[in-house]
């Protein structure tokens, strides 16, 4: 029923620290959120992991378990053998402030960047009409609880650093992709998408979907579809002179 | 701007872990196979060009279809076509290999793949590039990926191409193994067609308002379903005509004989 | 030590659906608006709400009104709620849905485009806005973009988007601070760093959620420790309604890492049956006599009805959930319960799996994702988990405003709105509604302030000595006092109380409030979790001792209160409310009985007689019958 397991969890403050080793109980059914939280009561009382809602629906708890990016509540215990050494550290692409808890900051800055929601000035609280099929695409969006595991995996930002100002990752260009598909959204975010938010700098390499814990289909529904909007106002002649043309006669008329 | 929290001097700085990564798994797979696939598939595509076995009455090679050169079989060219005229001597397969080379080469599933697997940007989540810089497709030249939805629509007509080339061997030899190998490559190398993320958005995908164009909402469900499967229909369809091809050049330099009639 | 200082006008306690929704408000009406949170702004509990937000906007049905709402809320209450309170409630709900809408809001649809509306319990109509399972969630969303669209409004207008919204994440206030009577700001750290933040400001708005960490199996998360609750009281506020606390009767049990999260109800209503540890369906020994016709008496029975309903009795596992929780309480207090003190709920033996997966996806995949637990194939455990508290800060129902001048309170830490027991879905609606008035009656407040009232340096001194003791103590884990505190009131002032428990666990806070006195936190003060806990240590104590208390006084069953020794509705206990304040020398809690204000004419004729006279005394009937003549 229980074993002890080896952990390696990285410590340390704004940085410098190391990966530290210890051997901890482990129960039947527990995730490694409560093995973190059992380091916390009986080893290393001053252990800092942030976590709240421990059921996966906050996304409070992201860290990297074994290099991969993982919910701490969401990961059974199970999925691992009794031998295997299980590493624990924060997630990469943020600073870090003490142990597995990062500064995600960046995430809460690139938010702001994104123009908000922009509905047409004459429509009323309780006069939006929409259908379903019509909310869908953006509602999937919506599913997202912001655990940012998606922006720290994407290597544009991971990788790169210095790409941090131009580049709002895989979070918020779905943002923008979900605000573009709003029936009711006015502003354009095409333009902007690509020279503002980077969206150019996204290769597809589809890590964001693999991370995603509410298993959005960020690539697929937000990204691609995104890119291809953008492909029609910047890049497809065709669409152009068919707008063109389209509009005139639609004046004319 | 950011969001307040409280200023600390130390607080900029990411965990300084020495590992590219920490992954325990075998990573490293997925990269080394789409590497050694997509060499293959690359190296026998060159190969087509120069091979000249590439028709046997009924059966046309995919890739060397359509045939456009004057130097085409007669039965062979589309149509009985040559518009190319008399001054193009290089192999015919050079006019069109392009298209639906370019199709697959600016396809959102290839690019996931190579830039994994060739470019190692990344090789796989959470390992690290070898790269110094990424600009990734925001500037020249890989900005011209923006252009795939163009090779959608030439891969449309190389896939009615493709189809109308397995008819003509079912008219002809309904009962050959040829034929049935043309058919099936030409359904799998349309649905990949179709299931081409531009195609999505061509269909409905530009839309904000699938409530007022049913029919278009109702193809773009259908273009969804199969794009959901876009990877795997990439993969078995490079497959499908790689096989195709052989088998077509095979029995044309007679290494294999007709079976089935 | 360096104390960071900030002025506002507004300080919101909590960023959670009240909260935000007040600081939006504050913010709308031109004042320096701050919200201190203790999570990441994004994350407050609010986003584990499943069902809706209920708001008779009647776009399933056309005759749902706001009366109709007013009344299926008292009804819920069981008539003890601040009926002011259900009445703005009622009639402003389908305001706030629809502004959430023009915010961003995606919520599913009807056929013609409107909101979509639910069914739930308690609710008379289809009145719950909702997206699929997951409309909390789309409301903290909603109103957090809904910050960031101010904030980007602010930083085109004055060039700076925090100049008059700026979030303090991941930040705790210890304490609320007075000039004379009337308060002048909040006390707190940051969680990160450790170091000690001040707030001035004329008023404050309270919207720190519920009290759950006080139990040990409970749906709430680490920050649920009721420290609104007790920043009042320690104000000198009043809370009310205390000794209502809403169990729901299955929530898992096991694994510990998922204890206290919910197991829908529609799991027995889809043939779940509960046993306990000896394999026996207990249900049937617990049905009570008002309901011995209504349910059937033997298993045969009981399952012919899942498809026969017409010519069966329904099976004792869907009594209502009081009941239910009531006999799994026996059931685990006489040990027969499981190994970890639940009951086994098990569909595994009663339907095939491809059924199970059909219609119970989510909870299949809720028990496949977080507990490794194949429902198909094995039972589920369960208990009653806490789910929410009906008490709290007592309040003015137009303003928000509580007894000392300047504090605000909304959501789940006021009380009065939900009487003895809430109804599913009218907590989104609540956070909503009330969150838009404390933040109106937060802004009128200091507009209408002659002078700001001053912080003085001898409350900061003493506000830090506290919050800083606990790192210079090198006493008992505050773990080990929090465990035992939780222990105590699950099993004594849990579900079913009786007399003698209450006084014991009465007895037990009072020997762990001097345990707390000496816990102490080793570490630094960057991101510490045990001093953290040490000084939550104070609020859950306070909070436990007022629940306590009350439901020791109430003699009494109702709602959220279930007395084994007073096991019945009483019409006098409702004309009377609790409420708890600080004794005089601050050493713990007095509570005083208080009348119950009549309700008013126009709603009380909104009631059948009939109805009334269930609830009401003779007196209070006479009274109705001499309205209803004229």
């Amino acid at each position: 029923m229980s074993y002890k397991a080896k952990f390696r969890v990285w410590r340390g403050e704004g940085g410098e620290g190391k990966l530290e080793d210890f051997t901890v109980e482990v129960n039947e059914g527990e995730v490694v959120l409560d093995i973190i939280h059992r380091l916390q009561a009986t080893q290393a009382p001053d252990l800092a992991v942030r976590w709240n809602c421990k059921a996966g629906k906050c996304g409070s708890c992201s860290m990297e378990i074994n290099g991969r990016p993982k919910l701490g509540c969401m990961t059974r215990m199970s999925t691992f053998s009794e031998e295997e050494t299980i590493t624990v550290t924060p997630m990469r692409t943020f600073p870090v402030i003490k142990d597995l808890v990062t500064d995600v900051s960046y995430n809460y800055q690139k938010a702001r960047e994104i123009p908000s929601f922009t509905p047409p000035a004459d429509v009323k609280p309780g006069e939006y009409r929409m259908q379903q099929i019509d909310v869908e695409r953006s509602q999937e969006f919506r599913k997202c609880i912001e655990c940012f595991m998606c922006n720290n995996v994407c290597h544009v930002i991971r990788d790169h650093e210095e790409n941090k100002p131009g580049f709002a990752g895989p979070r918020f260009l779905m943002r923008i992709a979900e605000l573009d598909m709003h029936p009711y959204d006015v502003a354009d975010r095409k333009d902007s998408a690509q020279e503002e938010h980077g969206l150019g700098y996204c290769n597809i390499t589809k890590c964001c979907t693999e991370v995603c814990p509410e298993h959005i289909k960020i690539t697929d529904n937000a990204l691609i579809p995104m890119k291809e909007r953008v492909a029609d106002r910047k890049y497809d002649p065709l669409v152009w002179l068919g707008n063109k043309i389209f509009k005139r006669s639609s004046s004319k008329s | 701007m950011t969001q307040t929290t409280a200023e600390s001097p130390a607080r900029r700085q990411r965990a300084q872990i020495k590992e590219r990564t920490l992954r325990t798994d075998p990573w490293w797979r997925y990269p080394l196979v789409t590497f050694i696939i997509f060499t293959a598939f690359v190296v026998y595509a060159t190969w087509t060009i120069f091979d000249a076995s590439y028709f046997v009455s009924p059966y046309h090679a995919p890739f060397t279809s359509p045939c456009l050169a004057t130097s085409c079989p007669e039965e062979a060219r589309l149509f009985g076509l040559a518009p190319f005229g008399d001054w193009y001597t290089l192999p015919p397969a050079l006019l069109i290999l392009g298209f639906p080379g370019g199709f697959r080469l600016t396809c959102y599933y290839y690019r996931k793949a190579y830039y994994r697997g060739f470019w190692l940007s990344p090789p796989a989540c959470g390992v690290a590039e070898p790269h110094k810089k990424y600009t990734g497709e925001s500037r020249f030249p890989l900005i011209l990926q923006n252009i795939h939805r163009y090779f959608f629509y030439a891969a449309i007509v190389i896939g009615l191409i493709l189809a109308y080339d397995a008819v003509k061997a079912l008219i002809a030899k309904p009962g050959g193994l040829g034929t049935w190998i043309l058919i099936v490559n030409a359904i799998l190398i349309n649905l990949y067609t179709l299931s081409c993320h531009s195609c999505r958005h061509i269909t409905a995908g530009r839309l904000n308002h699938f409530s007022k164009h049913p029919i278009r909402y109702r193809a773009w469900g259908i273009v969804s379903k199969l794009n959901a499967k876009h990877q795997e229909l990439a993969l078995i369809s490079m497959f499908s005509i790689m096989g195709a091809d052989l088998y077509v050049r095979l029995v044309a330099k007679n290494i294999i004989a007709f079976p089935f009639v | 030590m360096e104390i960071e200082r900030h002025e506002y006008d507004v300080v919101v306690i909590g960023a959670g659906g009240a909260g935000l929704r007040a600081a939006i408000e504050a913010r709308q009406q031109g004042k320096r608006t701050a919200i201190v949170c203790k999570s990441l702004f994004g994350k407050a509990h609010t986003v584990m709400a499943e069902g809706g937000a209920a708001a008779a906007m009647g776009n399933v049905n056309s005759d749902d009104n706001w009366m109709v709402h007013f009344r299926d809320t008292m009804r819920g209450g069981k008539f003890l709620n601040n009926w002011r309170m259900a009445e703005l409630h009622a009639k402003e709900a389908p305001d706030r849905v629809w502004e959430l809408e023009a915010w961003g809001a995606l919520f599913d649809r009807t056929k013609d485009g409107k909101i979509s509306q639910r069914n739930f319990g308690g609710h008379e109509y289809p009145r719950l806005a909702h997206v699929g399972d997951r409309t909390g969630l789309e409301l903290i969303r909603t109103l957090q973009q809904r910050v960031v669209a101010l904030q980007q409004e602010d930083e085109k207008l004055h060039g700076d988007a925090e100049a008059y919204i700026k979030v303090f994440q991941e930040c705790t206030v210890t304490r609320l601070l007075k000039d004379g009577d009337a308060i002048c700001g909040a006390f707190g750290y940051w969680r990160e760093n450790g170091k000690l933040i001040l707030f001035d400001a004329p008023a404050i708005v309270l919207a720190t959620g519920g009290i759950g960490k006080s139990y040990v199996v409970t749906s709430n998360s680490w920050e649920y420790t009721g420290d609104g609750h007790a920043l009042a009281l320690l104000a000198g506020a009043n809370l009310i309604n205390m000794e209502f606390i809403q169990f729901h009767p299955t929530g898992m049990v096991w694994p510990p890492s998922v204890r206290g999260i919910l197991v829908t109800e529609s799991v027995r209503g889809d043939g779940g049956v509960l046993r306990n540890s000896e394999g026996k369906r207990f249900m049937f020994d617990y049905i009570p006599e008002v309901f011995k016709d209504k349910y059937a008496t033997s298993e045969e029975e009981g399952d012919r009805w899942y498809t026969d309903q017409a010519n069966n009795r329904r099976p004792p596992e869907l009594l209502p959930r009081d009941e239910v929780a009531r006999a799994i309480n026996s059931e685990v207090k006489a040990g027969r319960g499981s190994p970890q003190g639940g009951v086994y709920l098990d569909v595994s033996t009663r339907l095939p799996a491809a059924e199970i997966i059909k219609r119970l996806p989510s909870m299949h995949h809720q028990f496949k994702e977080l507990a490794d637990v194949d429902i198909t194939k094995e039972a589920m455990q369960v208990g009653p988990t806490c789910h929410y508290i009906m008490g709290g800060v007592e309040v003015d129902a137009d303003t928000g405003a509580a007894a000392v001048p300047g504090l605000f309170a909304a959501g789940e830490v006021s009380g009065g709105m939900h009487g003895s027991n809430r109804l599913g879905g009218n907590s989104l609606s609540d956070l909503l509604v009330f969150g838009r008035r404390a933040g109106m009656g937060a802004a009128s407040y200091v507009d209408g302030l002659a002078t700001r009232p001053k912080i003085s340096e001898e409350s900061v001194a003493t506000a830090s000595a506290e919050a800083l003791a606990p790192l210079e103590r090198s006493g008992e884990n505050p773990y080990e006092v929090h465990h035992e505190l939780q222990r105590t009131m699950n099993e004594l002032v849990g579900i079913i109380r009786k007399s003698e428990e209450v006084s014991e666990a009465l007895e037990a806070v009072e020997k762990l409030k001097e345990r707390a006195q000496n816990v102490g936190a080793a570490g630094s003060r960057i991101y510490n979790p045990g001093w953290h806990l040490a000084l939550d240590l104070r609020n859950m104590l306070l909070v436990s001792e007022c629940v306590a208390k009350a439901a020791l006084l109430r003699e009494e069953s109702r709602g959220g209160h279930t007395r084994d020794d007073f096991p019945v509705m009483s019409a006098e206990w409702r004309t009377k409310i609790l409420r708890c304040a600080l004794t005089p020398d601050g050493s713990g809690i007095a509570v005083e009985e208080q009348v119950q204000t009549a309700m008013r004419d126009d709603l009380i004729t909104l009631f059948d007689r009939d109805e009334l006279k269930k609830y009401i005394t003779e007196e209070e009937l006479a009274a109705f019958d001499a309205l209803a003549k004229e």
